[in-house]
């Protein structure tokens, strides 16, 4: 089953500089477990304590998946997975 | 060294002062590789917060899409401060996940001791912060 997923550049570091990879699973959790098999380091910086880091945005077919089920949403072949981390500060 | 025109200077301390006194945020977006800002995007600072700024999730989705399509990359991630100096939070180090980016960040603070309007800005890369000249200029 094959899912492509759109890599931030400051992850790319983990996928030898490609912008997007293809992975698989039948959940978000599974897939970014699927890509850590080959892109080793990726899963940390994106999930933590088995939840989606709060500043790390994940868009299905361009939903932001905190709208769906978060990590455990459902995918299907030939989704759209998009990483992107928040753009976010202050000067709290 | 970040070179930026007069014109996307004003744009940005006018967005800062318009959004004041909460934080502003956006983008100058430019050619990849060329590292030169051309293409002003304000954002909303989906936070509405006088100490925080989040862009808006979809709002962000757009954004990289768009700067994609048009072989764009955010050349400059501007954000004020509302109360301190134009100097990265913690926060902001944490958050900074553009190495190749000129972070700006302005103070509308003014007033205190810190003199007149302030227009910093840095690379933030793997937590480290390090300032740079701002040379404004009339037109590339």
């Amino acid at each position: 089953m094959a899912i492509e997923v759109r890599i931030p550049t400051i992850l790319r570091t983990y996928t030898g500089g490609e912008k997007a990879v293809e992975g698989g699973g039948a959940t978000l959790a599974e897939l970014l477990a699927d890509l850590e098999t080959r892109h080793a380091g990726i899963q940390a910086r994106i999930v933590d304590g088995g939840e989606l880091r709060r500043f790390v945005n994940v868009y299905l077919n361009d939903e932001d998946v905190r709208f769906l089920d978060g990590i455990n949403t459902k995918l299907t072949d030939g989704d759209n997975v998009t990483i992107l981390p928040a753009v976010a500060g202050g000067m709290a | 060294m970040l070179t930026i025109t007069q014109a996307l200077f004003d744009q940005i301390v006018a967005h800062a002062r318009q959004d004041h006194p909460d934080e502003a945020c956006g983008v100058v977006a430019g050619p990849v590789g060329k590292g030169r800002p051309e293409r002003f995007i304000p954002m909303l600072n989906a936070a509405r917060s006088p100490t925080f700024y989040e862009f808006d999730s979809q709002d962000l989705l757009k954004l990289y899409r768009e700067m994609d399509d048009r072989d764009e990359e955010p050349v400059i991630i501007y954000h004020s401060h509302t109360a301190t100096e134009a100097y990265p939070s913690r926060t902001d180090i944490s958050y900074a996940n553009e190495p190749g980016a000129h972070y700006v960040l302005v103070s509308t603070a003014d007033a205190d001791a810190a003199g007149p309007f302030q227009f910093r800005s840095y690379r933030i890369v793997e937590g480290e912060v390090t300032e740079e000249e701002v040379k404004v200029v009339e037109a590339y």
